[in-house]
C-alpha cells in the first residue's frame, strides 16, 4: 500500500498537502477545519506587525466561462495582532499535534526584530518557519516581502539572521518577480536555509473594466498591481521549480507552489523534485474539501505506477528537462489524423494554414493521401513556401459561400444537410501532407477530440544529433 | 414611413390568443447564452453555415455573443439573412444548422444555434431603430416586387443595399405573407414578424397593401419599373372533392392559422379533424388543441413513415395530444346544416405504392370541424402574357440569379420551389436581389458605353 506520509526539511508530515500562507490559513479556527478535511499542514497567514487592508482585494481572470483560471489579490499580511496569531498556533498544535503548522513571518529588516519574531513563533509551537520574501504588493513598498526577495544580498542577510536564532527548519519563500530565481535561491542556501518554497504570486493586473476604465480589484476607483496565482500560473511555477532543482547551488528541499489544484498538478511538482506542495487558490475557490481527491487520486496513481512513497518518484522528470541545444535535431514526428475519430470541425486545417506550416489540406475526397514519402524530410529542404497551389482557407470558404443549399423535405431529400450527421463526410476530414509536416504539434493541440490527431514517430535513418554536436563538428571542420 | 404607425404596433393578435401560444423554445437569457456560445468549437467553413440556405456565418455570430459583441453578432446574421430573427424562431433547425453540427459526432448535444441567433436578434431589435446596413446611394433604378413574403422582403433589402428603389405589392393589409400569417404563433408571433419588417421598411422599402396583382396590373408594373420580382408564393389549399365540403365548418389550415393570428378565430370547436400530415397540418392540429378543442384527429392516407412533416413536428403533435389515423381517406363529410361526422375509408397500400380503398370498411368519425391541409395549389395565372416560363405551376428560374426566362422578371420562394421554408425563400430573394442588381448594373454599363 502506498503512503503519503513523508518528511519535508526534517518535519514529519502525514501527507504532502499543505495550505499556503494566505486567507485559508488566516486563523486557528480555519486551520483546524482544514486539518479535519484532510490537509497535512498549513503555513499560517504571514505574521508581522498588523496592517490595515483595503476593500476590495481580489480579482480573477475568467476564460470562456471558466471562472478563476487566474486569480489575484492585493491583500497584505495578517491584520491580526501577533499575539493572537501566536496564541492560536499554540492552540492548534495542542489539538492537532501530528499536523504541521508553519509560521510565515515578515517583519522589519532588522536583526533583533527578526530574532524576536523567530523566538516567539517557535515558543508558540510552530513546527517550522517560512520567511515571506515574496509578497509582491503593498509590503514591498515598505521594504519587506518581494523587496527582500528581489535582492539576493537582502535575502541572504535576513535568512542568516533567522538561522542564527531558529531551532526549527527555516523555509525561504521566493518571489517569481525576478529575472533569475536561482539568485535568491542560492542566497538563501548560502545563508543556511533548510528549505525553499516557490513560487509566490506574480505581479499582475488582471483586467480593466471597459465601462469605468478602472483596473480590478478596484478600490475607490483605483487599483494596484496584485499577486497573480491560480491554474494559469502553473507552467511558470513548474519552470522555476525546475530551475531551482537543477541548480546545485540552489538545491534544497522545495515546497512547490503555483496553480496546484489537483493531485495531477501535485504529481507534476513532485516529478520536478518538490518535497511537498502548497495550495491556496483552489481552496479559496472550492473550499478545503478539495484535498480529499488530491490525496485519493495521488494514492491511486502511485498504486498504478508502483510507487510506495513520494520519494519514489520525486525528481524523476528532472533529467528529462535539458537545454535546447541538447535536443535531438534528427528526431521527427508527423501528425496523423485518424479519420474514424474526426468530427470534421477543420480547426486543424485553419490552424495549420494560418498558424503553422500549410501542410493540412481538404482533398481526401479527391484522393489526397496521408502516406509519407521517405527522403522528403522538410528540415533539409527549407525555404520553399508550402502551399504548392493547394486551396487556401479563403478559397475554401468562398467556394462554400457559392453553394446553393435548400432545406431538405423529409422522405424526399435523403442526402440533405443534417440527414446523416453521425458520419463525418470524407471531404470534411483534413489530410496531413506528411512530407511537409514539421511535427510542430499545433493541429493535435487544437483538435477537440481525444487521440484524433496523434504525432507519430517517423524513422528517418539519421543518427541522433544535437545542435551542440552539430555546431561543434561544423567548427571542427572549419566552417 | 417615418410618420406612419410601425407595423409591429398594428399586430392584430389578441393577447388572450398570444397567451395560449407561448414560446415553444423559450429565449435564452445572457447567463445561458454565453456558456452555450462558449461551447461552440468555432469550426472552419462550418457545416452549420453550409447547411443554412442563407449561409449565415454561424460560428462567427456565436463567438461574437461569447465576447459580448451582440451588435456585431446581429450584423453578422443580418448580413446573410435579413429575416434572421424570424428564421431563428421558424427554421426547422434539426434538419439544417443544428442537424449539421459536428457535436452530433462528438457525443454531445448540438449547439443551440437557433436560440443563440434569437438571443442576438432580440438584442438587436430591443436596441431601437438600428439599420442592418446603410443603403447605397440611389441609382435611380426601381423594382416592383409581387407578394410581401420572405422572398420579396429579402430581395427588397438586397436591392436597397445596392441603392435600388423597391416597392412591394401585397394582397393583405400587413406585410410578411406566410411569415406573418402562416407560422404557428408559438414559433413566430405575428408581431415579431412585423417588428422585423419595420426594420426593412426603415431601409426605404415601400409597401402597397391590399393590392392583388393581376395580368393587367403586371403589364403596368413592367412598363413602370426596371425589373419585377415575383415572390407571390402559392395559391389556395386543395379541396378534397367530396360531398359536404361546402358546409361552413370546413376550413383549411392556412385560413385557420391566419384566423387565430389575426383574431378572427379565438376558439376551436370540441372535435376537429385535420386532413393531411405535413408541417402545416401539424401547425393547424396543434393550434386547434391550444384553441380549446377536446379531440383533434389527424387523417392521413398513408402511414407515419410517409408523412411529410418533420419528425420533430410529429413528436410535438403527439405531445400536444393530437390523435393520428393512418391509412384512412375521407370519402364524405356528413351533416345537414353543419359538420357532424367525417366518413373515412380504410386504405390498403399495395406493393406498387398505390392505395386501394377497402370496400365496406367505411366508418364515421364524429367531428365538428374539418381542416384541410393537403397542400397548396399553384398561383401563376397572372403571369399570362409575360413569357415567364412555368413548369408544373412553378416559375422556372436560374438558381444563382433568380432570373426567369423573361430577363426583366426574377422570382423566388414558394412560387419557384413548390413550397419550402422561410429560410429558403430568404435565400432565393437574396440571390435574386443580387441578380437584379448585377443585371441592372450591366444595363447601366451598356447605356454608358452607348452614350
Amino acid at each position: 500500500m502506498p503512503t503519503l506520509r513523508n518528511k519535508f526539511a526534517g518535519i514529519d508530515c502525514i501527507n504532502p498537502f499543505w495550505l499556503a500562507s494566505a486567507p485559508p490559513t488566516n486563523c486557528g479556527e480555519q486551520i483546524m477545519r482544514a486539518f479535519d478535511a484532510g490537509w497535512g499542514g498549513a503555513v499560517w497567514k504571514t505574521i508581522g506587525e498588523p496592517i490595515t487592508n483595503v476593500s476590495s482585494r481580489y480579482s480573477a481572470m475568467d476564460y470562456q466561462g471558466i471562472k478563476m483560471l487566474g486569480f489575484n489579490n492585493i491583500e497584505l499580511i495578517s491584520d491580526r495582532p501577533i499575539e493572537t496569531n501566536l496564541k492560536e498556533i499554540a492552540e492548534v498544535k495542542r489539538r492537532y499535534p501530528k499536523h504541521v503548522v508553519i509560521a510565515s513571518l515578515m517583519v522589519e529588516s532588522k536583526r533583533e526584530v527578526w530574532h524576536d519574531m523567530v523566538a516567539r513563533a517557535e515558543d508558540a509551537g510552530a513546527d517550522g518557519l517560512e520567511l515571506n520574501f515574496g509578497c509582491p504588493h503593498g509590503m514591498s513598498e515598505r521594504g519587506m516581502g518581494s523587496a527582500v526577495g528581489q535582492v539576493p544580498e537582502y535575502c541572504e542577510q535576513i535568512s542568516y539572521w533567522v538561522k542564527e536564532k531558529a531551532r526549527t527548519p527555516v523555509i525561504v519563500k521566493l518571489t517569481p518577480n525576478i529575472s533569475d530565481i536561482r539568485m535568491p535561491a542560492r542566497a538563501a542556501k548560502r545563508a543556511g536555509a533548510d528549505a525553499l518554497s516557490a513560487i509566490n504570486t506574480i505581479n499582475s493586473i488582471t483586467g480593466i473594466d471597459l465601462d469605468t476604465f478602472e483596473p480590478r480589484p478596484m478600490v475607490d476607483g483605483k487599483s494596484s498591481h496584485g499577486g497573480y496565482c491560480g491554474p494559469a500560473v502553473k507552467p511558470i511555477a513548474l519552470n522555476m521549480v525546475q530551475q531551482i532543482q537543477s541548480d546545485p547551488d540552489s538545491m534544497l528541499p522545495l515546497s512547490g507552489i503555483g496553480g496546484i489544484a489537483t493531485w495531477r498538478d501535485a504529481a507534476e511538482f513532485f516529478l520536478l523534485g518538490c518535497g511537498n506542495v502548497q495550495v491556496c487558490t483552489a481552496a479559496m475557490h472550492y473550499g478545503y474539501r478539495i484535498v480529499e481527491d488530491m490525496a485519493d487520486g495521488l494514492l491511486n496513481w502511485m498504486s498504478e505506477k508502483g510507487f510506495e512513497t513520494i520519494d519514489d518518484f520525486r525528481g524523476l522528470s528532472l533529467p528529462n528537462v535539458t537545454e535546447w541545444k541538447r535536443l535531438n535535431l534528427n528526431y521527427r514526428v508527423v501528425a496523423k489524423i485518424h479519420a474514424d475519430k474526426c468530427i470534421g470541425c477543420q480547426l486543424c486545417y485553419t490552424a495549420c494554414w494560418d498558424g503553422a506550416h500549410q501542410c493540412i489540406h481538404l482533398d481526401r475526397a479527391q484522393g489526397g493521401s496521408q502516406a509519407i514519402v521517405l527522403g522528403t524530410d522538410p528540415r533539409y529542404a527549407h525555404g520553399e513556401p508550402n502551399p504548392h497551389g493547394m486551396p487556401t482557407p479563403a478559397m475554401v470558404f468562398a467556394q462554400s459561400a457559392k453553394t446553393i443549399t435548400t432545406t431538405p423535405i423529409p422522405k424526399l431529400d435523403l442526402n440533405g444537410p443534417g440527414v446523416n450527421s453521425n458520419v463525418t463526410p470524407l471531404e470534411r476530414i483534413p489530410r496531413v501532407d506528411a512530407d511537409e509536416c514539421v511535427g510542430c504539434n499545433l493541429c493535435s493541440l487544437v483538435c477537440p477530440v481525444d487521440n484524433c490527431i496523434t504525432m507519430e514517430r517517423v524513422e528517418n535513418g539519421l543518427h541522433p544529433e544535437t545542435w551542440e554536436e552539430r555546431s561543434a563538428s561544423l567548427s571542427a571542420a572549419g566552417h | 414611413m417615418s410618420d406612419s404607425v410601425p407595423f409591429v404596433q398594428q399586430a392584430p393578435t389578441p393577447p388572450e390568443t398570444s397567451a395560449l401560444f407561448g414560446d415553444l423554445h423559450p429565449a435564452f437569457d445572457k447567463q445561458a447564452a454565453i456558456p452555450e456560445a462558449n461551447r461552440c468549437l468555432f469550426c472552419f467553413d462550418a457545416p452549420c453555415m453550409q447547411a443554412c440556405p442563407t449561409h449565415i456565418d454561424v460560428p462567427k455570430f456565436i463567438k461574437k455573443i461569447a465576447t459580448g459583441n451582440l451588435g456585431g453578432s446581429a450584423q453578422t446574421i443580418l448580413a446573410a439573412n435579413i429575416l434572421g430573427a424570424s428564421c431563428s424562431r421558424a427554421c426547422p433547425v434539426d434538419v439544417l444548422c443544428e442537424g449539421a453540427c459536428v457535436m452530433h459526432r462528438y457525443n454531445k448535444q448540438p449547439i443551440e444555434i437557433a436560440r443563440l441567433q434569437r438571443f442576438a436578434m432580440d438584442a438587436f431589435h430591443a436596441s431601437g431603430d438600428k439599420l442592418p446596413f446603410a443603403p447605397a446611394e440611389d441609382t435611380g433604378r426601381k423594382v416592383a416586387l409581387i407578394g410581401g413574403g420572405p422572398a420579396s422582403l429579402a430581395c427588397a433589402a438586397e436591392l436597397r443595399r445596392h441603392g435600388i428603389a423597391a416597392t412591394i405589392y401585397d394582397a393583405r393589409p400587413l406585410p410578411g405573407g406566410l411569415n406573418s400569417y402562416g407560422i404557428a404563433e408559438y414559433k413566430l408571433p405575428l408581431a415579431e414578424s412585423l417588428r422585423e419588417i419595420d426594420m426593412i421598411a426603415r431601409l426605404g422599402v415601400e409597401f402597397k397593401f391590399e393590392t392583388t396583382v393581376d395580368a393587367a396590373m403586371l403589364a403596368e408594373l413592367e412598363a413602370t419599373y426596371d425589373a419585377v420580382f415575383i415572390g407571390a408564393g402559392l395559391g389556395a389549399i386543395h379541396k378534397l372533392g367530396v360531398e359536404g365540403e361546402d358546409l361552413p365548418e370546413v376550413t383549411n389550415a392556412l385560413d385557420l392559422i391566419a384566423g387565430y393570428k389575426t383574431g378572427a378565430v379565438t376558439k376551436a370547436p370540441d372535435r376537429v379533424a385535420v386532413i393531411g400530415a405535413g408541417n402545416t397540418a401539424i401547425d393547424a392540429a396543434n393550434a386547434s388543441v391550444r384553441l380549446g378543442a377536446k379531440e383533434v384527429h389527424m387523417i392521413y392516407r398513408r402511414g407515419p413513415e410517409n408523412m411529410s412533416a418533420f419528425a420533430f413536428e410529429y413528436e410535438h403533435a403527439k405531445q400536444e395530444g393530437v390523435r393520428f389515423h393512418w391509412h384512412v381517406q375521407p370519402v364524405g363529410i356528413e351533416g345537414t346544416d353543419k359538420v357532424e361526422a367525417l366518413r373515412l375509408s380504410k386504405l390498403e397500400a399495395h406493393e406498387d405504392g398505390s392505395l386501394v380503398a377497402q370496400k365496406d370498411l367505411d366508418f364515421l368519425l364524429g367531428i365538428d370541424q374539418v381542416v384541410l391541409a393537403i397542400g397548396q395549389a399553384t398561383h401563376t395565372n397572372f403571369l399570362e402574357g409575360t413569357s415567364v416560363a412555368v413548369e408544373r405551376g412553378r416559375i422556372v428560374i436560374d438558381r444563382v440569379t433568380g432570373q426567369t426566362s423573361n430577363p426583366k422578371y426574377f422570382a423566388g420562394g414558394d412560387c419557384t420551389n413548390g413550397g419550402r421554408e422561410v429560410v429558403d425563400a430568404v435565400a432565393d430573394g437574396k440571390r435574386a436581389g443580387l441578380g437584379i442588381a448585377a443585371w441592372l448594373a450591366g444595363k447601366t454599363e451598356v447605356a454608358n458605353a452607348n452614350a
